[in-house]
């Protein structure tokens, strides 16, 4: 087992130096550079050149490239052109934020599919499962910003239940009841369609599950419905179940750029889309890679809890 | 599975019913501003956005500034200044008794500092930039101390926009000890002269700065402000009327048309040193001639775009000077009006043929407005006059990339929009023959008249207010009738506040100064 983890995590590390040459490619091709960005409509060559040099961005691409990479080795990710301080502060304040929603909206997401995955399995073809899969089908299908304005306006704007936007309150607050407060309306918004997903995964496999032979063997016992759903057929329908809330973690990871502008969450999403329209190449870059090594994690995660409850895996 | 829905059903309402009585309500006296981004840095010689100068302007002074509601300086950290014959030495006699917010004392030393470490590479903390705007000084050859309260700027040539200059964000005064201090992350504690001290910056959620009680020129009313960055404009409408910011800037046209209505808010708008303008390539194609370029501007209903496109957030442009530098517009330029018949006769007496021409069109922008609605409102314009124009989009920096380098061999015309601080600036770096895109200048239609060239020389050597405007003001003229441009829009800086704010004002200059503002 400990074995198969650091297998794993030794072949992430040939995938995430190719993330890195290709985030650093896309961004040296793309036409603008930083300081173009940065100059606006004051961007001469004579200032472009000027504040390139300044940046170190006259060096040719590869060199450039080896540089950041060397100080990667020594932990140091760099200088956000745009922001003005180091890279590494940046990303992990903002990541933080980003896994509290996300983290939220997974779990949020994993309780509430799982329930109706296996309530509508449970009463195939009544009026649960149709109201279910109804409930469902519309969440898959909603945009999330859509959906995230929507929250909004209803609840911010006309009822004032909850706050539009934000992590914390602007004026006190700061506590765990305050962030709680502003994680109701971006929470729900980015569970939405992963609810809905994993919620059409249970009820497939569970119906599988209940078909088997060994359930009816359970229920000729003469063992309650309730209970062979709850310990014989459940159990069994997570297996396939977990891999997806796996990949469904990386969904909601990338679903909460939009959810971040939305409802101004300060997660890493929203300061991707900022650092690749300002071109803050190290920013954008230091940025992805660690999205991409928790996108690794989460599935590397999901792998092992699968193991853990199918031992045939093992 | 009852009892989880239950458990989990009741989880819910119960932790939503504990978080929910407190709706926190900013108190009196301390006023909550809606940003459209995170400032990028709060040193003020290296920020470059109008959304970090809101903040700097509260900050810092500088040696000058404009006089409120328009844009012209008036004293401010230096109390008078002389200017030599030869328009090439300013002397500056400073005010006494200044401290930073840190403590240290303001001088002619300081001002030596701020400039020494913006424009000389040798300077020992010119390292804590880059400072992308310094060419604003690129003219000032020397700054020495004459003495503890008087300093001199030597230029290396006459450049009347300099106190302008001086006024604008780059030119604020930043003190040198807390530079000594924090070296690159000065942009994060930052400390100036202004009416209001910095307290506390917390990253991606707001900045927060309070009342400076030994202001120079009297303690704000407020007692603190709080800046919030709200990226996506809806969400930041959402906030206003939700009640939690007691001022939105930069507000959406949609919204405004719906803030108009609201007896909770107060409306605001001023029109700002702002031009909105198609560049025309006036080396080949069809605007190679005048009529041509003249027919145009008759062709487009620049009323009905202001109106529609826009939702009245705009005026009508007339010529290349925003009617916001009242010295320098005349007010006799009128703009082109919107007759479609001219336009035709005036195309087919410049022999076009109705060949397509090709439009470049920026799907965003600073200052751009709402670009590609207007890129095809004035598509359609040009069409019912037989110029069929092909719209080619493309993202703001690739777009910039693409008309600054010039339009020859690539486009009949190009959106642009310039917003600036002094009416030098943009015909000087846009309209003389030797700003073309070659040469590193933004004439990227290669308009060229000899004319104004020499009268854009002879107003930067005019250190008399009254005689540079004269001279503005035939460049406006001579650029209307010629018509490198077709002159759309100028746009209006627009803002809301909640009913209980008083005493706010929008500047010309656009910046957001909360120093005469109170919210009982």
């Amino acid at each position: 087992m400990g074995l198969h983890v650091l297998k794993r995590l030794a072949a992430a590390i040939p995938v995430l130096i190719g993330l890195s040459v290709i985030v650093f490619l896309i961004m040296a091709m793309i036409p603008g550079d930083p300081a173009t960005a940065i100059l606006g409509a004051y961007a001469t060559p004579e200032n472009v050149a000027a504040l390139n040099r300044d940046l170190g961005l006259d060096q040719p691409p590869p060199r450039r490239y080896l540089i950041w990479l060397g100080n990667i080795l020594h932990g140091d990710l760099g200088r956000s052109y745009a922001l003005n301080r180091p890279v590494l502060d940046e990303v992990l304040e903002r990541f933080q934020a980003t896994l509290v929603l996300a983290g939220t909206a997974l779990v949020l997401a994993s309780l509430l599919g799982l329930l109706a995955g296996v309530v509508s399995a449970a009463r195939q073809f009544g009026w649960t499962d149709r109201a279910v899969t109804f409930a469902v089908l519309i969440g898959i299908s909603t945009p999330s910003f859509f959906l995230g304005l929507l929250l909004i306006l209803v609840f911010a704007v006309r009822l004032r239940w909850f706050p539009a936007s934000g992590m914390y309150a602007i004026y006190g607050g700061g506590d765990l009841k305050d962030l709680a407060w502003h994680l109701v309306l971006p929470a729900l918004t980015l569970a939405v369609v992963a609810t809905g997903v994993i919620a059409r995964l249970t009820r497939t496999a569970m119906l599988e599950v209940l078909r088997q032979d060994y359930i009816r063997t359970a229920r000729a016992k003469g063992l309650r419905e309730r209970r062979v759903i709850r310990v014989h057929a459940f159990r069994a329908a997570l297996v396939p179940v977990i891999p997806v809330i796996g990949i469904q973690a990386g969904f909601v990871l990338g679903g909460a750029v939009y959810v971040e502008t939305v409802f101004q969450w300060p997660g890493i999403g929203s300061m991707l889309v900022n650092a690749i329209a300002t071109r803050d190449i190290l920013l954008a870059q230091g940025g992805v890679l660690v999205v991409a090594a928790a996108y690794v994690l989460f599935n590397l995660a999901a792998d092992i809890a699968q193991t853990l409850i199918d031992p045939r895996l093992r | 599975m009852r009892m989880i829905l239950a458990a989990v059903a009741s989880a819910v309402l119960s932790a939503l019913a504990a978080a929910a009585p407190a709706l926190a309500q900013t108190p009196p006296n301390v006023l909550v501003v809606g940003q459209i981004a995170e400032p990028k840095s709060l040193d003020p010689h290296a920020a470059t956005a109008s959304n970090d100068f809101r903040i700097l302007v509260n900050l810092y002074d500088g040696l000058v500034r404009y006089r409120p509601g328009t844009l012209e300086v008036e004293p401010a950290l230096a109390e008078s200044w002389e200017i030599s014959d030869d328009a090439k030495t300013y002397t500056f006699h400073l005010r006494d008794g200044v401290t930073f917010h840190d403590g240290s004392a303001f001088d002619a030393e300081a001002v030596k500092f701020n400039f020494d470490r913006m424009l000389r590479e040798d300077h020992p903390y010119h390292d804590t930039g880059p400072f992308p705007l310094a060419f604003f000084f690129s003219s000032v050859a020397e700054v020495t101390v004459v003495d503890p309260l008087t300093v001199q700027f030597r230029l290396s040539e006459p450049y009347a926009p300099l106190l302008s200059n001086l006024a604008y964000p780059t030119g604020l005064i930043v003190s040198p000890a807390a530079v000594k201090e924090y070296g690159k992350d000065f942009g994060r504690h930052p400390s100036g002269t202004g009416p209001f001290r910095f307290e506390e910056w917390q990253a991606n959620n707001r900045v927060v700065v309070s009342r400076n009680e030994d202001y120079w020129d009297g303690a704000p009313k407020l007692e603190a402000a709080i800046f919030r960055p709200i990226t996506d404009a809806n969400t930041r409408l959402a906030e206003m009327m939700s009640g939690g910011l007691d001022v939105m800037v930069e507000v959406p046209p949609d919204g405004l048309a719906q803030f108009r209505d609201d007896p909770n808010v107060k409306v605001y708008e001023q029109a700002g040193p702002h031009l909105w303008f198609l560049i025309l390539n006036t080396k080949e194609g069809p605007f190679a001639s005048k009529a041509a370029r003249q027919a145009v501007n008759y062709a487009v209903d620049k009323q009905g775009l202001v109106a529609n496109v826009l939702q009245g957030t705009a005026d009508v442009a007339a010529g290349p000077i925003p009617p916001a530098f009242a010295f320098a517009h005349d007010p006799g330029v009128e703009p082109y009006p919107h007759d479609p018949e001219k336009a035709k006769a005036l195309l087919a007496e410049a022999g076009y043929d109705g060949s397509e021409v090709t439009f470049y069109v920026a799907d965003g922008g600073s200052g751009m407005l709402d670009p590609v609605a207007m890129g095809t409102a004035i598509q359609a314009d040009l069409k019912a006059v037989g110029m069929p124009a092909k719209i080619e989009t493309y993202e703001w920096n690739t777009f910039l990339g693409k008309v600054n380098g010039g339009l020859e061999g690539q486009a009949d015309m190009a959106e642009m929009a310039w917003m600036t601080n002094d009416p030098d600036t943009l015909p000087y770096l846009a309209l003389r023959s030797e700003a073309m895109p070659a040469e590193g200048g933004f004439n990227s239609g290669y308009y060229s008249n000899p004319e104004v060239d020499r009268l854009l020389a002879e107003a930067r050597r005019a250190t008399d207010q009254e005689a540079r405007g004269a001279l503005y003001r035939q460049v406006d003229r001579i650029v209307h009738d010629d018509a490198p441009w077709l002159f759309v829009a100028n746009w209006k800086q627009s803002a809301v506040t909640s009913a209980a704010v008083e005493g706010f004002a929008l500047e010309p200059s656009f910046f957001l100064l909360l120093h005469d503002v109170s919210k009982p």
